[in-house]
């Protein structure tokens, strides 16, 4: 059962800017606050400036903030902020309290120096790790990078110094996707009588801008609440840490070692990042030189005998499609994690789609079907890892985890389970009374995964690869006979999973007449949209689809049940063809969009009373 | 030391080898058989994993674990089968082409982080498989059915990439030189971190006598020097040529004549932490210098995956955590009743 999600696309954002009351943190802050007002958000602002006239520079009782609310509904400047601009060290320890969490916070990297670091009392060199801070830190080097960005004006270096608090506000402006236009315009009044420095801030501003889309700099800006009301102990989460502990917690379950291959790839890389941390869990977390090099080196890793991943995005999927190819022919347990983003080739990486649908289906050569997930909500990225490494090694098949940039950076509060509440995995070693005459393709009857003989056990040495094999003895094999059942046997194996989950399961007023459908990131929103639906007395019927391939035993059964079916996707409609060509006699309806964001529930009330009223 | 108690037999699988009759590849196998018994590597202690290719067929024919991979990958494969499962041996199987075209991204990084593993490259400087296409270590000029002109480029030199990727171990030998394959094969087994061995190998169907220059019986001894660390660099059919230095550089000379004895004759040390040398030596081609075969370098270094076992251990003992769940509730929580 899926808990209850709910979206909160963050409609209020709370930055603080602060530096050194020189910084000009003020003009950031009012810029920013005016140019959103001017995209239609309502305002709250709060300047906190220092109580001493001239206080020394760079101390802690120096430090101006500004601290603007924007957004939907905004009343308040808000008790904590989303954003923290730090210009110094000293701002960074005055302001990071006031932090949300799952915030972010941007320091001037430049001005935490050995003097930076004595005038805001800081004991030690690593400022961040001396305050505890766990937030996602920004470390922009905005001294040195406003400078060069006006190294070929004539200007004195104080008064390009005075540019720094420009380059931070560019910054947030790519955070927040506020174009710059207004800001310049804003600028431009401001500095009307003195052209020179509108030119040299107008330079600055667009390199903060640039800095941000270069460094893929990011902030969730949707909260995906999972609501769970059961006692225990809480924490909060992203869907790529989700994704990564679901992992450990199958290796654990599996009792085999875990082994990520991977590149860095947004917005994936912080899969990685926490894996290569998790080696005080054991955890083997290897950068390899190439998107291609991360699958196969965890194709050696799951016949060497481990839980074996890859993490990557889009294009990294299609370099990993040989790979993933081996790993369905050689039948070795393997999770290939893709946090679609938008395409095709670089496309948007740091937005979310669901456009990789079809590659993972179906892009590779020959026939090589595997099992496709795909979780709801950041918490349920946990689950779903876990799912696709139960189903990868009881099943001896790559499974590809389809996660979004939307649930893999949104965060959520999250029930950390108890040791028992999820099942040991069956991994099928080679049963004991079966290890005389084992060859490496003999199967288990009922699922027809073959064995895992783990390297380094006496007497079970084989060899398996790419070449076709023989069904029986494992040898190389032509044999055209022998290779259609070979294909047969390895769709049935996939077909065979879904024995093995959940049913599929329709929420909301079931007894509508109306379905819609959708399937991983898109469960929040949806799940919305058809409450208000229902609210407004439209009555429809929902289900999300998690399990993608094999699908539920029972999704034909739900499918007949409904008039009006209508499925609702990031994309111009991959899982509606994919349902389409599953049940040829339904008639299926389309709500897409592939802007790059996630759907408002407005969006999908909209698109289901249209169809609904037969428009 | 402990008795052996493996023969070569207990390396050969019950698959009928189908290379080519005459193809070099069949004296290789033996001797990896031969060379694996004489260290005592358990088979079932032993990974063999190829890429694509005549010689990734390798695998099958060896009674140990085995992968035959997707062609150029077998690098990154062994790679992350070694560092998953450390206890076990590794031998990587790759060609020229499949090593050195298709795999070169994987082949220079596994060789850069030291990997313990053994990768074994057969060069014919042909694409057998593929029937006869030029390869990147074909020479400039080559003509095969993809260069009917002749190639318009430069070969890579195997040894020339091992060392500009840092490597610590680097052995040749020829298909024919059995003695000589048998000893860098071991040698390579024994070596921790990454080693490669180049052996030069004749495709009878479609590059035959490729290495006839050097491998000529009646010329053979005058056109390769086999090293052997701590020993005089010494050739020649009569035992009275041998390899000083002349300058930064190599030079062949004449024992006895020209004023040069036997002390100015170079002693090779394969363990010099310098390949300078080294690299010298392996660019010798058997014109104006001998082709060299044998241990040209083996040095020690960090590897990768004890490296990792090592930071794992630590990490390990640092944090104490017992499982997941002991790790995120030592991280900031809070309790709902």
């Amino acid at each position: 059962m899926l808990e209850k999600t709910s979206v909160k696309p963050i409609d209020k954002v709370v930055v603080r800017f602060s530096g050194d009351s020189g910084d000009g943190m003020q003009l950031a802050g009012n810029i920013f606050t005016n140019v959103s007002a001017g995209l239609g958000n309502s305002v709250s602002t709060f300047p906190d400036y220092p109580a001493d006239m001239r206080p020394p520079q760079g101390s802690l009782s120096g430090v101006s903030a500004f601290q603007a609310s924007v957004g939907k509904g905004v009343h308040t400047p808000g008790d904590q902020c989303d954003v923290l601009v730090a210009m110094n060290p000293a701002a960074l320890k005055r302001g990071y309290k006031f932090l949300k969490p799952g915030g972010v916070i941007i320091v001037d990297i430049d001005s935490f120096n050995e003097s930076g670091l004595k005038k805001a009392q800081f004991e030690t060199e690593d400022a961040i790790k001396e305050l505890g801070i766990t937030a996602q830190v920004i470390e922009a080097p905005i001294t040195s990078m406003t400078k060069n960005a006006l190294a070929d004006t004539d200007m004195d270096v104080k008064s390009v110094l005075k540019c720094r608090n420009i380059f931070a506000l560019g910054l947030v402006c790519w955070l927040f996707d506020r174009p710059l236009e207004n800001a310049l315009k804003l600028l431009k009044n401001k500095f009307a009588k003195k052209p020179a420095i509108y030119e040299a801030n107008a330079k600055v501003i667009q390199a903060g801008y640039d800095y941000g889309h270069n460094i893929h700099a990011t902030v969730t800006t949707f909260r995906v609440e999972t609501e769970d009301i059961r006692p225990g102990v809480y924490t909060d989460i992203n869907g790529n840490t989700a994704t990564a502990w679901g992992l450990i917690m199958a290796a654990e379950k599996a009792g085999r070692p875990l082994f990520l291959g991977s590149y860095p790839i947004t917005p994936a890389t912080d899969i990685l990042h926490e894996l290569a941390k998790r080696k005080d869990l054991g955890v083997k977390a290897c950068q390899m030189e190439d998107e291609i090099a991360g699958v196969c080196s965890a194709i050696g890793a799951a016949f060497a005998g481990n839980l074996a991943a890859t993490s990557t995005s889009g294009p990294g999927l299609a370099l990993k499609s040989e790979g993933i190819g081996l790993a369905v022919i050689a039948e070795v347990p393997l999770v290939v994690i893709d946090v679609m983003r938008g395409g095709p080739s670089t496309g948007l990486p740091t937005k979310t789609e669901q456009t990789d649908l079809m590659q993972a289906l179906y892009g590779r050569n020959g026939e090589s079907p595997l099992a496709v997930v795909a979780p709801t909500s950041p918490t349920d990225c946990f689950t779903m890892a876990f799912e696709a490494s139960r189903i990868a090694i009881e099943h001896m098949t790559p499974v590809i985890l389809l996660t979004d940039a939307f649930i893999g950076n949104g965060a959520s509060a999250w029930r950390i389970p108890e040791a028992d509440e999820y099942p040991a995995i069956r991994t099928p070693y080679v049963p004991a009374d079966k290890v005389d005459g084992w060859k490496p393709y003999h199967r288990d009857p009922e699922t027809l995964s073959r064995y895992w003989a783990i390297p380094g056990t006496e007497n079970l040495q084989h060899r398996i690869g790419g070449l076709e094999k023989d069904s029986d003895t494992g040898a190389i094999s032509t044999d055209p006979i022998n290779h259609e059942k070979m294909v047969e046997l390895r769709r049935e194996k996939i077909a065979r999973i879904a024995n093995d989950i959940p049913e599929q399961e329709v929420i909301c007023d079931v007894n509508a007449d109306t379905l819609l459908i959708g399937w991983g990131g898109t469960y929040g929103h949806l799940h919305e949209a058809a409450e208000d639906l229902n609210k407004a007395g439209k009555r429809v019927a929902f289900t999300q689809f998690r399990y993608i391939n094999p699908l539920p035993k029972n999704t034909a059964e739900i499918l007949n049940r409904y008039k009006t079916i209508i499925v609702a996707e990031l994309n111009t409609g991959m899982f509606a063809d994919y349902l389409q060509s599953k049940f040829p006699n339904l008639d299926i309806r389309r709500i897409n969009k592939i802007q790059g964001q996630p759907f408002l529930s407005k969006e999908i009330v909209d698109g289901v009373t249209k169809i609904m009223e037969g428009k | 030391m402990e008795e052996n108690k493996f023969t070569p037999a207990n390396y050969k699988s019950d698959q009928a080898v189908r290379w080519c009759p005459g193809c070099g590849d069949h004296a290789i196998l033996n001797t990896l058989h031969k060379a694996m018994a004489s260290v005592g590597v358990p088979p079932h202690k032993m990974a063999v994993i190829s890429g694509i290719g005549c010689s990734s067929r390798l695998p099958y024919y060896m009674n140990t674990y085995g992968m035959h991979t997707i062609h150029g990958r077998a690098a990154a494969i062994a790679t992350g089968f070694k560092v998953a499962n450390p206890e076990m041996t590794v031998w990587q199987i790759s060609g020229d082409g499949d090593g050195l075209a298709i795999g070169g991204n994987h082949f220079i990084h596994a060789v850069r982080r030291n990997i313990d593993i053994n990768i074994l490259l057969f060069n014919n400087k042909i694409y057998g498989l593929t029937k006869g296409q030029y390869s990147p270590t074909s020479d400039r000029g080559f003509v095969s059915k993809s260069s009917p002109y002749g190639t318009t480029e430069d070969p890579f030199i195997p040894a020339e990439l091992v060392f500009g990727a840092r490597g610590n171990f680097f052995a040749r030998s020829i298909d024919v030189e059995l003695q000589v394959n048998q000893e860098v094969l071991a040698a390579a087994q024994q070596h921790k971190g990454t080693s490669v061995v180049e052996i030069l190998t004749n495709c009878v169907i479609w590059n035959n006598g490729i290495h006839n220059f050097i491998t000529d019986r009646e010329t053979r001894a005058d056109r390769t020097i086999h090293l052997v660390h701590g020993e005089k660099m010494i050739f020649g059919k009569d035992k009275n040529k041998g390899l000083v230095q002349d300058g930064f550089l190599l030079k062949a000379v004449e024992i006895g004549k020209d004023g040069y004895t036997i002390d100015d004759v170079l002693v090779h040390d394969a363990h010099c932490k310098s390949n300078f040398l080294h690299q010298q030596l392996a660019m010798m081609d058997g014109h104006e210098l001998p082709l060299a075969i044998g241990i040209i370098r083996d040095v020690e270094g960090l590897t990768y995956n004890d490296e990792i076992d090592k930071q794992v251990a630590e990490v390990r003992a640092k944090k104490g955590f017992t499982c997941l769940r002991d790790m995120i509730m030592a991280g900031e929580t809070w309790e709902v009743k």
